[in-house]
């Protein structure tokens, strides 16, 4: 990685440019042509810097609902459990942390009652005590990095 | 919001395909216009049903490898204003407040990110002194065991 993709990464992680062609526009502002900047982007999608260029949708608006689960995992017990609680389309993240509920995952799905489906069953499946934190209010949300 | 643009966010929330014309790529799979897509794209980021329309970045990927979730129990009637001061941490990504439960008393999260853990240690050192609470825990992720974004159906 150089300094030009650094520039780019920086660039298309805001506001991407809704236009017919967007890699030109994004290029114009960074001083490179159009080809340039796609197939530097291929190689960082490649790479697996990029994971994808694409909205960022928020359920909520859409009649869904959201939350954050925590859940305690026995430790010889933590892969099988994250794998079961992967295989549900509609859990976004999953990281194992550092506590007595250890594994914690974001869940979104298209209503109430779909979410609260899929809470009672992955604890019935993993047979373990959870918490859910859904969220009262947010402040921020924007993750964009400085690279 | 109708059944195009439910089409329009499947079509592209796995992300837009890397050619001149991404945008009339995805709109010949829909059978509509780039002009359509272009709009109802514009619209749908005004009403807020696209937060943001832009690259998601594999931050492990770049060196920013310490993820730590940050928690403080905040009085219920303090939560407005310590939220706000938390957000304007530069290095905060993510600040909720969440709802408390008889086993989990912290109801304030923020999510920081660094380069190392101290990093994060040290985020969450300034932001405890500014709000004067310290009754809190810092999480880091140990591992990541999926990070997909948000989809629909």
């Amino acid at each position: 990685m150089d300094e030009v993709d650094r520039a780019i990464l920086n660039s298309i992680q805001g506001e991407f440019p809704l236009t017919s062609r967007p890699f030109a526009e994004l290029g114009a502002k960074l001083g490179l042509d159009e080809d340039e900047v796609i197939s530097r982007l291929q190689i960082l999608k490649d790479e697996g810097t990029i994971r994808r260029i694409a909205p960022i949708i928020d359920v909520k608006k859409l009649g869904g609902a959201s939350t954050l689960v925590a859940m305690s995992v026995p430790l010889d017990r933590v892969d099988e459990v994250a794998n079961t609680i992967n295989m549900y389309p509609e859990v976004s993240h999953n990281y194992l942390r550092q506590d007595k509920y250890n594994i914690w995952f974001t869940v979104s799905a298209p209503s109430k009652s779909r979410l609260g489906q899929t809470l009672k069953e992955v604890g019935e499946k993993t047979g373990c005590p959870y918490l859910n934190l859904p969220t009262v209010k947010t402040f921020k949300l924007g993750v964009k990095f400085e690279v | 919001m109708d059944e195009t643009d439910r089409k329009l966010l499947k079509a592209t929330q796995d992300g837009i395909p890397l050619v001149k014309k991404p945008f009339a790529e995805v709109a010949n799979s829909l059978g509509i216009s780039e002009d359509e897509v272009l709009r109802r794209t514009r619209g749908l980021l005004d009403e807020g049903v696209i937060r943001r329309f832009g690259a998601s970045i594999a931050h492990r990927k770049i060196g920013i490898t310490a993820n730590a979730m940050c928690v403080w129990n905040v009085p219920d009637e303090r939560v407005d204003e310590v939220g706000n001061t938390i957000a304007g941490f530069d290095d905060v990504t993510h600040c909720y407040a969440r709802l408390r439960t008889k086993d989990w008393k912290y109801n304030m999260f923020a999510m920081v990110h660094g380069r190392a853990k101290q990093e994060c240690e040290d985020v969450a050192d300034r932001i405890t002194k500014a709000i004067g609470i310290h009754d809190r825990k810092i999480l880091f992720s140990e591992r990541e065991f999926k990070k997909t974004g948000v989809r629909i159906e």
